[in-house]
């Protein structure tokens, strides 16, 4: 037998939290140091696991697969392929940078890393599982965390509301994909919740359009998809910083995942009859969006409805079908996961120092903390999309999909690009340039630089996305194999 | 299928006997022990249930083909197995939650009546005839009357005992009425004989008696319209009790409702189906509305319980023989996982009223603080009765759900998730308290918060057992699933 590296992934983070659990709560560096090694594991075998899968062999690779209740055909069912294998490298950086940042806070630390490692468990299991059922019971493991995350560790003045309305939201939406699961399963009539068989069942063509909006829009609220993304800045903003960072950087993976995975590929003429909607939406999405973090006036709520706008091009990449698009969407979740959780914690960085996020009320940090403005600059010529950065190698795909598909939602769709360029620099020029405030400079709340864990997080960020946007190929032959497995599903070219 | 009596047969009713002998033993040491003794008398009974547990497991259990004993009064099947080792487990931790109870640790009597109610619990799951029926409902309910109103000096807890008593009592007069229209239409009283005659009586004879049966069933397991005692009897009665009321009470009435309806109306299913299926719905939407407007734990406990009865009506509702058949057995399932959150749920506030003296929402912010250990438990408790894995209520909500849509009842598995969601809120809202909100004065959590042996021992076999249903729940799926096949 193998050694079974993905059940590893899946379980060290909720074997951390509750080793953390055990610990005496006033041991405060004991239990960050904890944390800290635990993430340095994960993201250290989910490289692995990243750099050892067989590309010539392609498909789903790393197979665990145990009955778990065999009289329902539900088993422990492991996989990787191509489209999950970058996201759960995303989430071991993510988790690893969330750590390194996390390293102040000082209100009962022992349950936030242990809610925030359970929260990582439902995210890796959500990546890795190839049977319905198990996806489910990852995906609310990976949802509940994030109320408590939210509503204890938040930002006082909305934390609550953000938090229940995050949660509800999300929860509306998962029980409808499961109800739309059940009705998948008892239709197949297969007495299996695999999805690799699952994926063979047949289903009438009159079958998949009724039951595929449930399934994707069930998921695809997670994934922040209009007119369903309202949770989403409320809760980023809300969060405190390393939830942020998985929020906007994983979770929304997870819901574009989902529904990618359970929706597309399970349920494939539901979704070309339903690509138009998803494609006008997800237009809605990337251009609403991008306009809506123009006018805000909160630092964090521009990062949060940029969230809003990029994770549309990832579902706009989904409707197109194509190739082309579906490799850009592959790439952007990457690309799009580790840029904003760059900006939140920049945010974060700016926040805990300022004590305000209040765009007008800032200005010349570059001077005071020089990683942080460099960093947050370099994410957002990857916002806009440059070339030589990793979001040009993932947009770009994008678009041209569309323009195969559509070309007038291409060019419209396109426009936010400009936006995007126009609310990044303007935060960029007003923040991080122009004259610093006085009682910044000089005084009691004078601001200091970041120390030295946050800017190990910031590198580490700023290299892969330096990385994959200068040499694509570490990553393109990745999400190509595994789209190549949802086309052969979905038929497209 | 009658067996004429033989001795291997007293076999079949071991635990009843152990239970009889248990009662006995703990009123002879009551009487004889000195008052600073009688704490003993917890622990005597914890171990004797345990033990009676254990054999009953062991020895006790039924052969393969269901068998009616002592002339029909009893069947022995998988169904009746399941839920006295059900009724065992809860009597045991209510014993362990009572056991530090000012009120109720030292006085025999408590445990006495506690073990009555249990050994009647037994019979309504193994009754195989009306008059057995009724006497074991009977002889459940006395004793929880009594239960309900032990506090004496507590106006709060002789309210619960009375009001639990006039509505159990009316309820109960309505079922023997329609209990003795059965036996006037019929002739017979045996339930497994009753099903060849009522199947020729006309449909509103067999629906009228139907409903008055009902009645009675519905007061059991608090279903919407029957269910205005369940929040004053919980507030009002010891912490425990209420506990106990709201899981081995509720199940015990849903082993006597599926039995009833499967074995005598089989005529009418297609009818009491959609009856039923009406009662899920106001069940679980009018509790979980309810829930939300509560300040105080244990009602909320009390409507969060009325909407969980719903739930459970919804896998009543899907009898799918020509298929899977998931319904019954997700009942059983549901019912397992119930009993352990539900009794954790009611443990953790037994716990912390014990110490605090106030069940009242406010009286829980900042008790992560206070004591991370007992916040923790109710986090389980609570985030497994709204459905979150891994806990055992998440497995428990799905193989209803899925039931559901098994047998074509789609619509109720919508407005199910629909119910599931507003409880969402409420529990989580509670858990704000515990995690969130700060006490106004500070120094309040400060103070200790003692959790004493028998306490903690209860809450962590919970625990684990919350946690064990909700990620190794194959074999507990297949022992449901025996104990529903030997329904039909």
């Amino acid at each position: 037998m193998q050694f079974p590296i993905l059940s590893v992934i899946v379980f060290l983070p909720i074997a951390a939290g509750l080793l953390i659990l055990l610990m005496p709560a006033g041991r405060k560096t004991e239990i960050r140091v904890t944390a800290l090694a635990a993430s340095v594991a994960a993201v250290l075998l989910s490289a692995w696991a990243y750099l050892s899968y067989d590309l010539a062999a392609g498909g789903y690779q790393f197979i665990e697969k145990v009955p778990w209740l065999p009289f329902l055909g539900i088993s422990y069912h492991l996989g990787a392929d191509g489209m999950s294998i970058p996201l759960v490298l995303l989430t071991g950086v993510v988790m690893l940078t969330g750590v390194l940042i996390s390293w102040g806070v000082d209100d009962r630390p022992r349950e936030f890393f242990a809610f925030l490692f359970i929260l990582a468990t439902g995210v890796f299991g959500v990546f890795v599982s190839l049977d319905l059922f198990l996806l489910f019971f990852f995906y609310e493991i990976a949802v509940f965390p994030m109320y408590l995350l939210i509503s204890i560790w938040g930002w006082k003045v909305t934390r609550e509301y953000a938090a229940m309305k995050l949660t509800l939201y999300l929860f509306i939406g998962s029980v409808f994909a499961l109800v739309g699961a059940l009705a998948m399963y008892f239709q197949s009539g297969l007495n299996t919740f695999d999805m690799l068989e699952l994926e063979k069942a047949g289903f009438s063509a009159g079958f998949q359009q009724l039951w595929f909006p449930f399934v994707f829009f069930g998921f695809a609220v997670l994934g922040g998809i209009f007119p369903f993304h309202n949770w989403s800045p409320d809760g980023h903003v809300a969060a405190p910083t390393a939830v942020s960072m998985f929020h906007a950087g994983v979770l929304m993976k997870l819901g574009a995942f989902a529904a990618l995975r359970v929706g597309i590929m399970l349920l494939p003429e539901g979704a070309q009859y339903w690509k138009w909607l998803i494609l006008g939406l997800a237009t809605v999405n990337v251009v609403y969006g991008a306009f809506i973090a123009m006018v805000q006036t909160d630092f964090k709520y521009v990062i949060g409805f940029s969230s809003v706008s990029h994770m549309g091009l990832v579902m706009l990449g989904f409707s197109t079908l194509t190739k082309e698009g579906m490799v850009g969407a592959g790439m952007q979740m990457f690309s799009h996961g580790v840029m904003t959780a760059l900006f939140f914690a920049v945010v974060g960085m700016v926040y805990d120092r300022a004590h305000t996020r209040q765009i007008p009320e800032l200005g010349g940090f570059s001077r005071v903390m020089p990683w942080p403005a460099v960093a947050f600059v370099l994410g957002g010529l990857v916002s806009m999309g440059m070339p030589g950065l990793s979001g040009f190698a993932a947009e770009f795909p994008i678009f041209m999909g569309v323009w195969r598909v559509q070309p007038w939602v291409a060019i419209f769709s396109a426009i936010a690009i400009v936006i995007t360029a126009a609310y990044i620099i303007r935060v960029i020029g007003r923040v991080f340039f122009g004259p610093m405030p006085e009682h910044f400079a000089h005084g009691d709340h004078a601001v200091g630089d970041v120390n030295v864990l946050d800017k190990v997080a910031i590198v580490v960020i700023c290299v892969l996305m330096v990385a994959i946007g200068v040499y694509p190929q570490i990553m393109a032959p990745l999400v190509e194999s595994g789209v190549q497995n949802i086309l052969r599903l979905v038929g497209g070219a | 299928m009658f067996v004429p009596f033989d001795s291997t047969m007293l076999l079949a009713i071991l635990p009843e006997i152990l239970l009889v002998v248990l009662a006995g033993v703990v009123l002879a040491l009551d009487a004889a022990w000195q008052p600073e003794k009688r704490r003993w008398l917890g622990w005597l009974t914890v171990v004797g249930l345990a033990v009676a547990f254990i054999l009953t497991a062991t020895v006790s259990q039924p052969e393969s083909e269901p068998r009616l004993l002592f002339g029909g009064m009893l069947r022995d099947d998988w169904l009746s197995f399941a839920f006295r080792l059900v009724f065992l487990f809860g009597a045991a931790i209510t014993t362990l939650f009572a056991m530090d109870h000012e009120a109720l640790g030292r006085k025999g009597e408590f445990y006495v009546l506690l073990l009555v109610s249990t050994l009647g619990m037994n019979l309504m799951a193994s009754a195989g005839d009306l008059i057995m029926l009724y006497l074991a409902i009977e002889t459940t309910s006395i004793p929880l009357y009594i239960l309900a109103g032990f506090i004496t000096t507590d106006d709060k807890s002789t309210e619960a005992g009375f009001k639990y008593l006039l509505f159990g009592a009316m309820t109960s007069a309505v079922m023997l009425y329609g209990f003795s229209l059965l036996y006037g239409f019929s002739g017979e009283t045996n339930l497994y004989l009753l099903a060849g005659k009522l199947g020729e009586l006309p449909m509103p004879a067999l629906l009228g008696s139907l409903l008055l049966v009902l009645v009675g069933f519905s007061f059991k397991v608090s279903a919407v319209p029957f269910h205005f005692w369940a929040p004053d009897v919980y507030e009002g009665a010891p912490t425990p009790v209420a506990g106990f009321l709201s899981t081995a009470s509720k199940a015990a009435g849903f082993a006597v409702l599926m039995r009833v309806l499967l074995a005598a109306f089989p005529a009418a299913l297609p009818s009491w189906q959609g009856l039923i299926a009406l009662l899920a719905v106001v069940t679980m939407t009018v509790g979980n509305l309810l829930a939300l407007a509560q300040t105080n734990v244990k009602r909320l406990l009390a409507f969060s319980s009325i909407a969980h009865a719903g739930y459970i009506l919804i896998g009543v509702v899907a009898v799918n023989a020509a298929g899977m058949n998931l319904g019954m057995a997700s009942v059983v399932f549901y019912l397992i996982a119930y009993l352990l959150t539900n009794l954790a749920a009611f443990g953790a506030v037994a716990t912390f009223g014990r110490v605090s003296g106030s069940d009242e929402m406010d009286a829980y912010k900042g008790l992560s603080r206070r004591s991370p250990a007992l916040a923790l438990v109710m986090l389980v408790a609570f985030l497994s009765l709204s459905g979150m894995p891994p806990f055992g209520g998440f497995i428990a909500k799905v193989f209803v759900f899925a039931a559901a849509v098994e047998a074509n009842w789609i619509w109720l598995a919508v407005i199910g998730v629909l119910n599931s969601i507003i409880g969402l809120y409420y529990y989580l809202t509670l858990l704000k308290y515990v995690y969130l909100y700060r006490q106004d004065n500070l120094e309040e959590e400060q103070k200790p918060l003692p959790i004493s042996r028998p306490y903690a021992l209860a809450l962590v076999l919970l625990v684990i057992g919350i946690i064990l249903l909700g990620t190794a729940f194959n074999p507990w799926f297949e022992w449901s699933r025996t104990a529903a096949a030997s329904l039909f």
